[in-house]
């Protein structure tokens, strides 16, 4: 295991992580469901846990800040406290305090830990005065450097009786050094039960057969008698009582026998009630992207469902075989037979090299849900911020994507929810009189779609303005004035960089800041984005992306002495040029083919490329799709399918804009991979040229400042 | 990043005629002519790529860039790879060189003020001349013939 070989503080940091999203997720349930018990315990684990390992791993103030928001939990799963929208806004802002306490402890304010403490300690207490038909509860005095902040019952300390696991020295549990951590929290009279010890010859050196009872005096709270045992917690029988003096109702026994017993302990105590929005504290977090956003998440480790593992390593079993068959071929004598059964192995090796590629490749996926799920807490501040309500709805979470990939997303979707909530979505009043329902719905949907993902950002707002856009695509000279431009083309100028430039473009048309920024990151990531909107009924932008960045599976085409990659992804169809071309009377030639009963235009590559000589006579036509775009693309031959690596070109290709990247072929040279894109967006606008061209009516103005 | 400092060693290559120096340090590689991809609608001083060890590597035509016209294949040609920075991006580039003629230490004559007039090539793209056995040696300014422009 080399999982002590890293930082250790490192894993810590993985794990919080995971514990936050899991925190904030269950505040964000209790929101819409107050009163469920395995939520409550759910965000209850998650600080316990936080705490817990935030001290091991010597995260102190993270673990004593946490101690307080965890105790005020405890109250809160006995139905002391109960959930209120108040105690959810806190314990978020406190939730974001913890991770920067982990993140960068440095720049953490001295202050803003016990502010948010306070905020947190008067929503409680808020809460307590409002019910009083409820035992109210002692204050939580929240005091940040003191170690004893809980509510201490009146009892001056407490009788302790625990029974170790028969096997707790070979798990490497030390009760001495656990009787004097009990010790060290105040004075107390420890008796040891020795009477289950048998006689010598029965007796097991490795078993425990002792039990202890401790007389505590103490302020602390059961809970930190409770931590002493916090590593076996579930086999050790504890008992822990209040010494006689005073004891509280409430918490006058609480047996510990695991950590699942929430709902037993719970179940005498008053369900908790949602009372009214006690006033809300201010944000001190700047309500925005969540503290993550920007900072990519460490790339050292990735979780793998064991099974992948397994899958990889038989794989290379094989592969080893055949290598070493391979071996054997070699050195045999035998000329002839060695050719036949290299065939075979060639076979086999092909098989089992794309069977790995897929292996690892799903070594890397994980699941988009990861991402969505910290877009709730984006819409829950957004919507606060802008005094809209919107309600976040998910789709396809299980669906599965390069992890690099998801890191790359969150920018360009916290922008697309930024802008379908600030620009889209109406306000309650405009909502109820378009006869919308109150609360907006965005919703965000993933699915697998050929050998892409598909992401989907829908809201039910009131559209792109597309009047707008259209003046403004004008004014800036992306089209000319009065030009014929489908409703679809236009929507899709909003990605034009040269379009949202300005600020006032947002307050007026509806949508655009910054739109091009989130196609240039999609396109980046080779995927590509498309707009569609209904005016009154909502917004949808789509992004497509390759499922991995590493390798794709191709078509390779030749066009004269060179050849080219296409993503097998977007081929559509193969037809030869002379059985589809449709005779057209245009001044540029058949220029469309009849495909499906549909025209398609096409590109003859030899031109585009500006390659010399003459085509030879059987030309074949690669019909690629992207969303329901297609285009033609005219090559001289069909060589097949090729296992793709890509490499990126470099910053001296920049301005090539027709290829997407590079690979390298079996036999060393490189292969340009054609950038669909780009070619349908060409092949587009020459058919629009085209039209034009024969329907001199239409022609009313070009776009063609589009192409570049 | 500084290529130079004082009295470097240089690579000294031929292209389209004339000699050039290109810092020792930046240079990983001289090949043996390679198959070369020709990337259409590429800017025609960097029209091709080539495989260097699994990487794809632009190539470039020097003599084409700073002017001189493009090179011709002789059996000297050879393929200089060199890395540098291109806008912040650590980058592999191909220059083809006519011939490729020996690592020197020489002394530069004008460091700073390159005369304009009296060179083939366009006089921004050099840094400053030296002199190799009764010829003229070229250093070139590469961060400026590689800037975008």
């Amino acid at each position: 295991m080399n999982i002590l070989s890293g930082d250790p503080s490192e894993i810590f940091r993985q794990e919080a992580d995971e514990l936050f999203v899991q925190l904030e997720t269950a505040l964000l349930d209790l929101e819409r469901a107050p009163g469920d018990k395995e939520t409550i315990a759910s965000a209850f684990r998650a600080l316990h846990t936080i705490k817990g390992s935030g001290a091991m791993f010597g995260f102190e103030a993270l673990a004593k800040f946490t101690h307080h928001v965890e105790t005020v939990f405890d109250r809160v799963r006995n139905g002391d406290v109960p959930v209120t929208p108040g105690l959810i806004g806190v314990t978020l802002i406190a939730r974001d305090h913890m991770r920067l306490l982990i993140d960068a402890p440095h720049q953490v304010d001295a202050a803003a830990g016990p502010a948010i403490l306070a905020d947190l300690d008067r929503v409680v207490r808020g809460q307590g005065e409002e019910l009083p038909r409820k035992p109210v509860a002692p204050p939580v005095r929240v005091v940040a450097p003191a170690p004893a902040p809980v509510p201490p019952p009146a009892a001056p300390g407490y009788r302790i009786r625990f029974v170790l696991p028969a096997n707790a020295f070979v798990l490497g549990t030390n009760p001495a050094s656990m009787i004097r951590e009990m010790l060290e929290m105040g004075s107390g009279k420890v008796r040891c039960d020795a009477s289950e010890v048998p006689g010598l010859d029965g007796l097991d050196p490795e078993r425990c057969y002792l039990r202890w009872e401790i007389e505590l005096i103490t302020s602390h709270a059961v809970e930190a008698i409770e931590d002493v045992f916090l590593f076996i917690r579930h086999e050790t029988q504890l008992t822990i009582e209040p010494l006689p003096p005073a004891p509280t109702p409430e918490e006058a026994m609480v047996a510990v026998e695991s950590v699942g017993s929430e709902r037993a302990e719970s179940a005498e105590s008053t369900k908790p009630v949602v009372a009214p929005v006690v006033a809300e504290p201010v944000a001190r977090a700047p309500v925005s992207a969540p503290a993550s956003s920007g900072k990519p998440a460490p790339e050292g480790v990735v979780k793998v469902n064991a099974d992948r593992i397994n899958g990889l390593m038989n794989q290379v079993g094989e592969l080893v075989i055949v290598q070493s068959r391979l071996k054997q071929i070699a050195h045999s004598g035998e000329e002839e037979l060695s050719i036949l059964s290299l065939r075979a192995v060639v076979e086999e090796m092909g098989r089992l090299v794309s069977e790995l590629r897929e292996t690892t490749k799903g070594i890397r996926m994980v699941p988009i849900g990861s991402l969505f799920g910290r877009f709730r807490r984006v819409v829950r501040d957004l919507s606060k911020e802008l005094g809209k309500q919107v309600r976040l709805e998910t789709r396809g979470e299980e669906t599965e994507l390069d992890k690099t990939m998801v890191e790359s997303l969150n920018d360009p979707l916290v922008h697309l929810i930024r802008n379908a909530m600030d620009h889209g979505i109406e306000h309650a009043e405009a909502r109820r009189l378009a006869g919308k329902e109150e609360e907006g719905v965005l919703l965000l949907t993933a699915t697998h779609v050929g050998g892409q993902v598909l992401i989907a950002v829908d809201d039910d707002g009131k559209g792109l303005n597309l009047d707008r856009i259209r003046a403004k695509a004008e004014e800036r000279g992306l089209l000319a004035y009065g030009a014929e431009i489908s409703d679809a083309d236009l929507a899709q100028l909003i990605f034009h960089p040269g379009f949202s430039t300005a600020q006032s473009v947002t307050g007026l048309s509806g949508r655009g800041v910054g739109m091009d920024v989130v196609k240039k990151s999609i396109d980046a990531l080779r995927g590509n984005v498309e707009v569609s909107s209904q005016p009154g009924a909502g917004c949808r932008v789509v992004l497509r992306l390759p499922l991995t960045l590493a390798i794709i599976d191709g078509l390779l085409l030749k066009v004269g002495e060179e050849r080219y990659i296409v993503p097998l992804s977007n081929v559509d169809a193969i037809v030869e040029l002379a059985d589809a071309a449709l005779e057209h009377p245009g001044e540029e030639g058949n220029r469309f083919l009849f495909i499906r009963d549909e025209l398609v235009p096409f590109l003859h590559l030899r031109d585009l490329f500006a390659v010399p000589g003459s085509p030879p006579p059987h030309e074949k036509v690669v019909i690629v799709v992207v969303g329901k775009r297609r285009v033609g693309l005219v090559v001289d031959q069909i060589l097949g399918d090729h296992q793709t690596v890509i490499k990126s070109l470099s910053r001296l290709h920049a301005d090539v804009k027709s290829f997407s990247g590079a690979t390298i072929l079996g036999d060393g040279r490189v292969a340009l991979i054609l950038e669909i894109d780009h070619l349908i967006e060409f092949g587009q606008h020459r058919e629009e040229r085209l039209r034009d061209a024969l329907d001199p009516a239409r022609k009313r103005g070009s776009y063609e400042t589009l192409v570049r | 990043m500084k290529l130079w400092s004082d009295n470097s060693k240089s690579l000294i290559i031929a292209v389209a005629g004339d000699l050039f120096a290109i810092p020792v340090h930046v240079v990983c590689d001289i090949l043996d002519l390679l198959p070369v991809t020709s990337v259409p609608t590429a800017r025609p001083f960097v029209n091709g790529l080539i495989n260097v060890r699994g990487r794809v590597v632009p190539l470039m035509d020097l003599g084409m860039k700073i002017g001189l016209g493009a090179a011709t294949t002789t059996p000297d040609s050879r393929f200089v790879v060199i890395e540098l920075e291109i806008d912040g991006e650590e980058t592999l580039v191909a220059l083809r060189a006519d011939k490729v003629h020996e690592v020197a230490e020489f002394e530069l004559v004008m460091a700073e003020e390159v005369p304009r007039i009296g060179l083939r090539c366009r006089g921004e793209f050099i840094r400053a001349m030296g002199r190799r056995q009764g010829r003229f040696v070229m250093v070139l300014d590469l961060e400026r013939v590689f800037a975008s422009d």
